[in-house]
């Protein structure tokens, strides 16, 4: 019954990645997906 | 803009200003949003100075109206969400499932259960709920659709898995539930990304249409009035190659109308005064006045609007094919489920046993595959249509256009490219060919735009060139005055000579009253135009014309693309009649037209294509458009979609013998929660897997065009 402690931090650490994708959601990163692809290239020193 | 050096070329443009703060371009929806001050040093900051900082990158700017595009981009969120939490719910539900299967003792088992369904229920909540509204919909209106199964399946087996699990059960099926949904949710938000990309790229283009015109008030001055508000009676200034804004009538000048789009009439129309114009007309080479006859809202656009919606008979009713098998499907499982329910209560007396067994064939058997099996391959099919230009509006197109026997073009802007081609220049030596292109460089006539494009020697340097509207073109040198048009224009003195060409225009070029070439048109046929026809004959097609052009062109280019059955000189109502009467007599057509007169033939037919060129309302009318030159998308399109529809009935096939061999297990009751997982992830993983063999599969037998990013060249929007 003890191994179950670690339950806890699993479900947490599930959280966590939710949270994540989540905000990376309404942060509005899957607006451009095309042109994220492109800025990759971009070196930014033009 | 389509591509990295357009982002940094736009944002760089834009950031130079002082005014602005931040800048940030979006390649997939083609707009720049921006962030500027209100006022820089004490002044009010203009934002039009953005606008002009983009053109003079080169790249056109429309302020964008916010619409219908925010709408689906949120609810795509919304699906994206959901597919992340019931992603997030299925894989801990599952992890706690295997340690319940590799053998927990009872009360760890009944603790994991509990947080099991404590996680299940606010996923099924919250993402389950775009099955459950469609479900209801689709019962309140008396119907079935693949939402019903699914959202039974779902909400019973997580009721079922409840109970048990305050019974201290050993079977919950919260994994299998929540994993349910997660792999619908993804075939749902595949789709809708789908629809939405080829709306985002249809709309785009509708952008690039002129909505305003110049009204000229009674005291003369002038002013840009949106299409919507024109009054009747209200006068318009018409520069050449602008669009008739609405159906008028002309008070002052001459010129040249091209037509082609309205009426599908190839050669252009000399008109003058007191002649009444339709809306949607191109005019060529004289400015024109004119007085509106109709407001937008009355012109001739909306009767064909009034048209279409008329015509829209076959295509609401049709059903989709994943609904049409649901139809089936459904009952056939809920009564099996009701059998198994009643068969194990009576012969074994046990009704919490007959309960499982009835709900482990509700989940075996809720169409998960199914679920998938249409959806991806519609999503991997458009995206290879996508890849070679064509877009799809919906599912639904692809799965009618893999139904049809029968294809009817219209011929002005889809068998041709609505552009003439010179095929014979008689008499033109290298000195004519030099006077001939210098005058035709000065006209927006389709004809000399041709001439000028064919000059192989330079142009003459001519000063006083001067545009006869309706006409042709003059110009006084010291050697003489040349002229180049018409007949009756260019040698006034000369009777017409030898029979003018039926199917071809005709360009004379005099010098003081003697011809000293002649140069002869066509229509130039759609690149790939021959090959595409004869490919659909090869597999069986019957083609046809639906034209509104005269008779003589419509035979010609008939006759020189073998197509047997012809039809001229049609009105709009009369191609809907065309299309109704081959649909009459059991055959499925596919309409490609692209004008306002063929917009309702478009929505009466059983699935229709148009190309990008066509005019707003004919895009918006067919189900797909195509984005190259080349006809050689019709055959490519009908390919692809018949090789998805084979993967559709083989994906409902796989799911079905899936089921032949896993509903007997759940019968029998031996079904438990970890078959039900493995069989229910095998079968989905297997349906993808036959959808992503499209991709594979050999290119057709055409010509092959480069693939390029669709759009490049022609939408310079930023």
């Amino acid at each position: 019954m003890n191994m179950l402690i670690y339950l806890i931090p699993a479900l947490c650490l599930g959280g966590l990645r939710l949270a994540a994708f989540v905000w990376s959601l309404l942060s509005g990163q899957y607006e451009d997906l095309e042109g994220a692809a492109w800025r990759v290239l971009d070196d930014g020193d033009d | 803009m389509f591509c990295g050096a357009c982002i940094s070329t736009v944002e760089a443009a834009v950031l130079r200003l002082p005014l602005v703060r931040s800048a940030r371009v979006n390649l997939t929806t083609r707009r720049v949003s921006c962030v500027w001050a209100e006022e820089i040093g004490g002044k009010p900051a203009d934002p039009v100075d953005i606008l002009k900082a983009i053109a003079a990158t080169g790249y056109r700017t429309h302020l964008f109206t916010a619409g219908a595009l925010d709408e689906s981009d949120t609810l795509r969120n919304k699906l994206l969400v959901a597919v992340g939490i019931s992603g997030f719910a299925a894989a801990n539900i599952m992890l706690l499932s295997v340690s319940v299967w590799s053998g927990a003792d009872a009360a760890t088992r009944d603790m994991f259960h509990w947080i099991s369904a404590l996680i299940a229920a606010p996923a099924l909540i919250y993402a389950g709920r775009f099955f459950f509204l469609s479900a209801w919909n689709a019962l309140k209106h008396g119907r079935t659709n693949m939402d019903v199964p699914i959202s039974l399946a779902v909400i019973l087996s997580y009721t079922i898995s409840l109970w048990e699990t305050i019974n201290h059960g050993e079977h919950a099926w919260f994994d299998a539930t929540v994993s349910l949904l997660f792999f619908l949710l993804i075939g749902r938000t595949l789709d809708h990304i789908m629809r939405d990309r080829a709306r985002a790229a249809i709309t785009g283009l509708a952008r690039l249409a002129p909505r305003g015109a110049l009204v000229v008030d009674a005291d003369g001055s002038r002013r840009y009035v949106p299409v919507d508000e024109i009054k009747v009676g209200d006068r318009i200034a018409l520069a050449a190659g602008e669009r008739i804004p609405v159906d008028a009538e002309i008070v002052s000048g001459v010129s040249d109308v091209d037509l082609s789009i309205v009426t599908g009439e190839s050669v252009p129309l000399p008109v003058g005064a007191g002649d009444e114009l339709k809306s949607g007309g191109l005019n060529l080479t004289g400015s024109l006045m004119i007085a509106a006859t109709a407001t937008a809202k009355d012109s001739l656009l909306s009767e064909i609007i009034g048209m279409m919606e008329a015509a829209e008979g076959s295509r609401a009713k049709y059903r989709r094919i994943a609904d049409r098998a649901a139809g089936y499907y459904s009952p056939v499982v809920h009564a099996l489920a009701l059998a198994c329910f009643l068969g194990w209560g009576f012969l074994d007396g046990d009704w919490k046993h007959a309960m499982l067994v009835a709900v482990a064939v509700l989940i075996i058997t809720c169409p998960c595959a199914l679920g998938l099996a249409v959806p991806v391959v519609q999503v991997v099919a458009s995206g290879r249509l996508f890849k070679h230009g064509i877009m799809v509006k919906d599912g639904s197109a692809i799965e009618r256009l893999a139904e049809i026997d029968s294809v009817a073009f219209d011929k002005t802007g889809t068998l041709t490219m609505g552009r003439p081609r010179l095929t014979e220049a008689v008499d033109a030596d290298d000195r004519d060919w030099a006077i001939a292109t210098a005058l035709a460089s000065h006209s927006l006539h389709p004809l000399s735009r041709t001439l000028a494009e064919h000059a192989a020697t330079p142009a003459l340097g001519f000063e006083a060139v001067t545009e006869k509207p309706g006409e042709g073109l003059e110009a006084a040198t010291p050697e003489g005055i040349y002229r180049l048009g018409r007949h009756g224009f260019a040698c006034p003195g000369e009777p017409v000579g030898d029979e003018p060409r039926r199917a071809a225009s005709e360009v004379l070029l005099p010098g003081d009253g003697v011809i000293l070439a002649r140069f002869c048109f066509e229509d130039l046929l759609r690149p790939n135009a021959s090959a595409a026809i004869r490919a659909l004959d090869k597999q069986g097609f019957a083609t046809a014309v639906l034209s509104g052009d005269r008779i003589a062109v419509v035979e010609e280019t008939a006759r020189r693309l073998d197509i047997p059955l012809w039809f001229a000189e049609l009105n709009p109502k009369e191609k809907v009649e065309a299309c109704e009467k081959l649909q009459s007599a059991g055959r499925r057509v596919l309409m490609v037209g692209d004008g306002i007169n063929d917009a309702p033939a478009l929505s009466a037919a059983h699935v229709s294509m148009a190309p990008a060129t066509a005019a707003d309302v004919g895009r918006q009318a067919a189900d797909l458009v195509f984005m190259h030159d080349g006809l050689d998308a019709v055959p490519m399109a009908i390919d692809i979609s018949r090789r998805a529809g084979r993967l559709i009935r083989q994906n409902f096939a796989l799911a079905i013998g899936y089921n032949i061999i896993a509903v007997p297990i759940a019968i029998a009751g031996y079904a438990t929660p970890l078959i039900a997982a493995v069989a229910m992830s095998t079968s989905s993983l297997i349906v993808v897997a036959n959808a992503l063999r499209l991709n594979r599969r050999s290119e057709p037998d055409m010509p092959q065009r480069q693939v390029r990013p669709v759009l490049a060249g022609t939408r310079r929007t930023a």
